[in-house]
């Protein structure tokens, strides 16, 4: 029993630790949890805030989440989580700030997202090499239906230079 | 396998990458990838992917970052595959 619950607070670490190097703020984080982590894959979840900035003006009197935000949503614990725990597990420099750079996608929407659902997010790593990483990436609804899917890459860059 | 056997797969390869079709036709070693092709460096790890699958090499780090334009990419293609006979 003693193990078992170290071992849980242990991956919670883990978790918080990798939550805590995401280089986003307030209205442009959107990652909220890491359900699973390991070098093959990420499921995470986020729940679209009603108040959040661009319902108001997408679309006036009719609110709906932007595909460009449900990509982002995507990427973010698709592609920015799983990498930084790969980054982590290869020996990450402390003093080096993590630059994650989105460099394609390819995704198909399939349910419109409206203010406060709650959304799943299931990644799974193609290849990361080269500090590239791909992934085939889920998104559900809380009815368990596929909101969007598809394919993601990003440079998981520690430094100031800009490589592309 | 020649330089310009390498060389000739390298170009059906680069045409799925680059936008710029004119320079994919008359390509030579001093072709850079970046300026001339126009491929961005995520792109460039799918071009090595692929050459590693197509000559069943294995391309480390230190060899990649020796590439920047067509000669030595050639050059570290012909190296890996050399290094395995």
């Amino acid at each position: 029993m003693w193990t078992e619950g170290n071992t849980a607070c242990k991956t919670e670490n883990m978790y918080e630790e990798v939550l805590n190097q995401l280089p986003y703020k307030s209205s442009f984080r959107f990652v909220d949890t890491i359900i699973s982590l390991d070098e093959n894959g990420v499921v995470g979840e986020y729940t679209l805030r009603p108040d959040a900035f661009f319902y108001e003006d997408h679309f006036p009197g009719n609110p709906v989440t932007p595909g460009v935000i449900l990509t982002e949503i995507m990427a973010q614990i698709g592609l920015v989580v799983l990498g930084i725990y790969l980054l982590m597990q290869a020996g990450l420099s402390p003093e080096k700030k993590i630059i994650p750079l989105f460099t394609s996608s390819q995704v198909d929407f399939h349910k419109l997202v409206l203010p406060g659902e709650k959304l799943k997010v299931v990644s799974k790593k193609q290849y990361f090499r080269f500090n590239k990483l791909k992934c085939t990436v889920e998104m559900m609804n809380e009815k368990n239906e596929t909101v969007a899917r598809g394919i993601f890459s990003g440079m998981m860059i520690q430094s100031n230079n800009n490589p592309l | 396998m020649t330089r310009e056997d390498i060389l000739e797969e390298l170009k059906k390869v680069l045409a799925h990458y680059t936008p710029d079709k004119e320079t994919l036709n008359s390509i030579g070693p001093e072709t850079d990838f970046v300026n001339d092709l126009k491929i961005n460096s995520a792109n460039m790890v799918d071009i090595i992917i692929e050459a590693e699958e197509r000559y069943d090499i294995e391309i480390d780090m230190d060899s990649a970052e020796k590439i920047h334009n067509i000669g030595s990419c050639v050059d570290v293609i012909l190296e890996k595959i050399n290094e395995k006979k």
